[in-house]
């Protein structure tokens, strides 16, 4: 087949063009063998850039396409669907990546930089000269949706799957749904009632005719791939028979072992059989082995006497549950940076110093003190209250980098709280900057300087210490320049927010990508927020980045509206880039079939071959490279391309 | 000053993607390693390693995914194997099995692939040039007269291409 293929080589604006000359990587490849047509243009993806595309296939009889722009992650599929419109096969289209691989990387040096881009680009004109003219291979879908992580963003992104009538498995490691935002008392910039707004969803979530809950649950393990998972689900012991327990919480009142709250941040104490909390959904209680008096030392005994309904079972395991799921969201949330990490603000040791969380507790009607702020040293209520924004954030050379969003807000809503509580005392924030960016966020700040006279010091603190049943906070003003000491009750700490514990874990079982902090990554910045980039995989809430409740919930729905829009479909159709084997070649040596990690290749004992079931192979090509006779091959990434495209790469 | 020709094998799931969070960060490295996108560093074979230094590359760099994070399982443990084999392949044949270097770089780290790119072309450069004629050796009792001792022409590979 003669070849002619159609180069487009796209400005960026001058993202590319500032540095790459496009004119001449345009002009050169003109030359290059097998090119029919070769063109330069300000914004290719812009829609005259892709009717510059599609009119040129059509007049110039194209048979493959290179766009020369941006990285494929972002513009391959737009170019594949400009290609198939203009009745070019979609995998006839490719891009080579000249920006983030070569323009914005190589600034210094633009005539390097342009002999990069022609040899990036020429690398692609010979793959694409043998790509296959193929179709996505169907498969059928598993029209349900798993959701890990029942917080907010779990929840609202369950129940959105769920309103649009299909079914969700949402799977909680906790013993209740409703994570983090379930700790808050009043939520900025409205103040309405954390709990209020919550538990009736948290209800909802558990009465959902298509949503099956599964709390006290981790995730075990998770095979398959898009359209087609298989998720093992740990149950975990609990040692109360769920199927029986009523909730009555007879065991919980006569239960004689104490531990320190969770939900609590530890300023109260639970017993070792416990719901977190009284409105806790599923008002099911759970048995803490690791502090209950009858795994300690085989006496007591107490809540099985009690229980009515016999629920209580200490014989009970960890049980296994398979569940088949065509998308997963993942909306794991986020913990508190360690205190124990801040030394210089007493690393936990001074009880006056408390987490931002802590004092969610504090201010919460349903918390330890019922509402009132008061001091975990005594119960005093404190009347100098001093807040650091900041702390563990935005500071790279102690701890985490970043800007966790959501702390100069829930900062200020604290000193607000406080001041309506104690109209008093006094509320101090010592910021770096006030940030405020969302709507009626900035009118909130405004409110708590002017009409609760929060005052705002623009300065880090040094050191917290004890002195005389006061902690003492050295700091700095750096508007004024003065040292500034105050003789605080108590002081509250805006941690960072980083991932949850159980991220980093969750993520290597899913294969999905973290950024270098552990949060998970999303497959474009800005264009794909709330999917990964491993099919399938969907992100919602502070798992994805440090964010406040109504980015939470707007990023769930749109990563629900994903999943409805793949399941509007009724089969999944994969890329059909996967493996094929020469029948005529293959030596029957079975190598192939030790390498693959998916059993997607069966033998055939009569013919005494390897072949490849196409709708489970997953194309990684780890068994091509071990075929001895090359005779195993990649759709549209043979060892042929991959030879040429290596010699392309190294012509002068 | 001598620039070397680097070939680069990046996985799409890891490397790739960390070299395109180091051009979203315009972060900025020496421009002579050409990335060609693999699924799976698995997918690397150790001919297309030693085609590349046959074709003249002074260096190969493969960016597979972290141990225990392959997209596919295992597919970089292969190619830790394979590559672990080629070194000593590659010293018997005369060339430094420095030339050829295996990274694990997730898509997180757009720091660490200007950081590997950049030691690399030192290395590279420090070793010079690949002088060494590896016609002869490669293609073997295969090869036509003519190809023996001298380079391939661009006209036998498309023949090979289209085998």
């Amino acid at each position: 087949m003669e070849h002619r293929i159609g180069v487009f080589v796209c400005h960026c604006g001058t993202n590319i063009a500032g540095v790459v000359d496009v004119k001449r990587v345009a002009e050169e490849l003109a030359k290059y063998p097998g090119v029919a047509y070769s063109t330069d243009y300000l914004y290719m993806c812009s829609d005259p850039g892709q009717n510059l595309v599609k009119d040129a296939i059509k007049e110039h009889g194209l048979t493959g396409v290179v766009v020369s722009a941006c990285s494929p992650t972002l513009h391959e599929a737009t170019f594949r669907r400009a290609g198939a419109a203009a009745d070019l096969n979609q995998y006839r289209v490719e891009m080579a990546n000249i920006r983030e691989h070569c323009s914005w990387v190589h600034r210094g040096d633009k005539e390097m930089a342009t002999e990069k881009a022609i040899k990036i680009i020429k690398t692609m004109i010979e793959k694409v000269k043998q790509n296959e003219a193929l179709e996505p291979i169907s498969v059928p879908m598993t029209h349900r949706a798993m959701v890990v992580g029942a917080g907010i963003a779990g929840i609202q992104a369950a129940l959105d799957i769920a309103n649009a009538g299909h079914d969700v498995v949402l799977v909680e490691k906790e013993p209740s749904v409703g994570g983090h935002m379930a700790q808050l008392s009043e939520t900025f910039p409205t103040l309405d009632c954390s709990q209020c707004i919550l538990t009736p969803k948290m209800v909802e979530v558990s009465q959902h005719p298509r949503i099956k809950l599964l709390t006290y649950c981790e995730i075990d393990d998770v095979s398959g791939y898009v359209g087609n998972f298989k998720v093992r689900i740990k149950k975990k012991a609990a040692y109360v028979n769920r199927d029986v327990c009523n909730g009555c919480g007879l065991c919980i009142e006569k239960c004689p072992a104490k531990t320190a709250s969770e939900f609590d941040e530890g300023l109260s104490e639970r017993k070792a059989i416990y719901t977190p909390f009284a409105q806790a959904v599923p008002n099911q209680p759970v048995l803490d082995r690791d502090h209950c008096i009858y795994f300690e030392s085989g006496k007591c005994g107490v809540c099985q006497k009690v229980c009515p309904v016999d629920a209580i079972d200490y014989e009970q395991k960890d049980e296994f549950l398979d569940e088949e799921v065509g998308a997963i969201i993942v909306a794991t949330g986020f913990d508190l940076y360690p205190i124990v990490n801040i030394g210089e603000y007493g690393g936990g040791d001074i009880k006056d110093v408390v987490t931002s969380l802590q004092f969610e507790r504090l201010l919460s009607a349903s918390g330890p003190t019922g509402g009132v702020v008061r001091r975990p040293s005594d119960g005093e209520i404190p009347k100098e209250v001093v807040f650091l924004t900041c702390v563990g954030s935005r500071d790279p050379e102690g701890h985490m980098p970043y800007c966790s969003k959501v702390c100069c807000m829930y900062l200020t809503k604290h000193a607000m709280l406080y001041k309506h509580n104690e109209h008093d005392g006094q509320a101090y924030v010592f910021y770096m900057d006030v940030r405020t960016p969302g709507k009626d966020y900035e009118e909130f700040y405004q409110r708590a300087a002017e009409e609760d006279d929060v005052l705002y010091i623009r300065g880090k603190v040094s050191k917290l210490f004890e002195e005389d049943g006061k902690v003492m906070v050295w700091g700095v003003d750096t508007l004024t320049g003065q040292k500034v000491e105050i003789a605080a009750d108590m002081v509250v700490l805006g941690l960072a927010m980083v991932p949850s514990a159980t991220a980093t874990e969750l993520a290597k079982m899913l294969k999905i990508q973290m950024n270098q902090w552990g949060f998970y990554s999303e497959a474009h910045p800005k264009l794909r927020p709330v999917e990964s980039l491993a099919p399938g995989f969907y992100l919602a809430g502070a798992a994805q980045g440090p964010k406040d409740i109504p980015e939470v919930v707007a990023q769930a729905s749109a990563a629900a509206s994903k999943v409805c829009a793949l399941f509007a479909e009724k089969e999944y159709h994969r890329e059909p880039i996967v493996a094929w084997i020469d029948e005529d070649e293959c030596a029957g040596c079975r190598i192939c079939i030790s390498v693959c990690p998916y059993d997607a290749i069966e033998f055939d004992d009569e013919k005494e071959v390897a072949r490849v079931q196409e709708a489970i192979c997953e194309g990684c090509g780890a068994r091509i490279a071990a075929c001895p006779s090359a005779t195993a091959q990649q759709r549209n990434l043979t060892d042929d391309q991959l030879y040429m495209m290596v010699s392309a790469a190294l012509e002068d | 000053m001598f620039e070397p020709r680097i070939v680069c094998f990046f996985c799409k799931w890891c490397t790739y993607a960390g070299a395109d969070l180091a051009g979203t960060s315009r972060k900025q490295y020496p421009p002579n390693g050409v990335v060609l996108r693999v699924n799976c560093s698995g997918r690397v074979d150790p001919q297309h390693i030693l085609w590349a230094f046959r074709e003249g590359a002074d260096g190969v760099l493969i960016g597979g995914c972290h141990p225990g994070d392959c997209h596919y399982q295992d597919g970089n443990y292969n190619t830790m194997r394979r590559v672990a084999l080629l070194k000593p392949v590659l010293e018997s044949l005369g060339i430094e099995s420095d030339r050829l270097r295996l990274d694990w770089i997730s898509a997180a780290e757009g720091d660490k692939v200007v950081n590997v790119m950049s030691e690399f072309v030192e290395t590279v450069r420090d070793l010079g040039p690949m002088e060494l004629d590896l016609t002869d050796r490669l293609s073997g009792a295969e090869a036509p007269d003519e190809a023996k001792g001298v380079k391939v022409s661009t006209a036998k590979k498309k023949a090979k291409a289209k085998r």
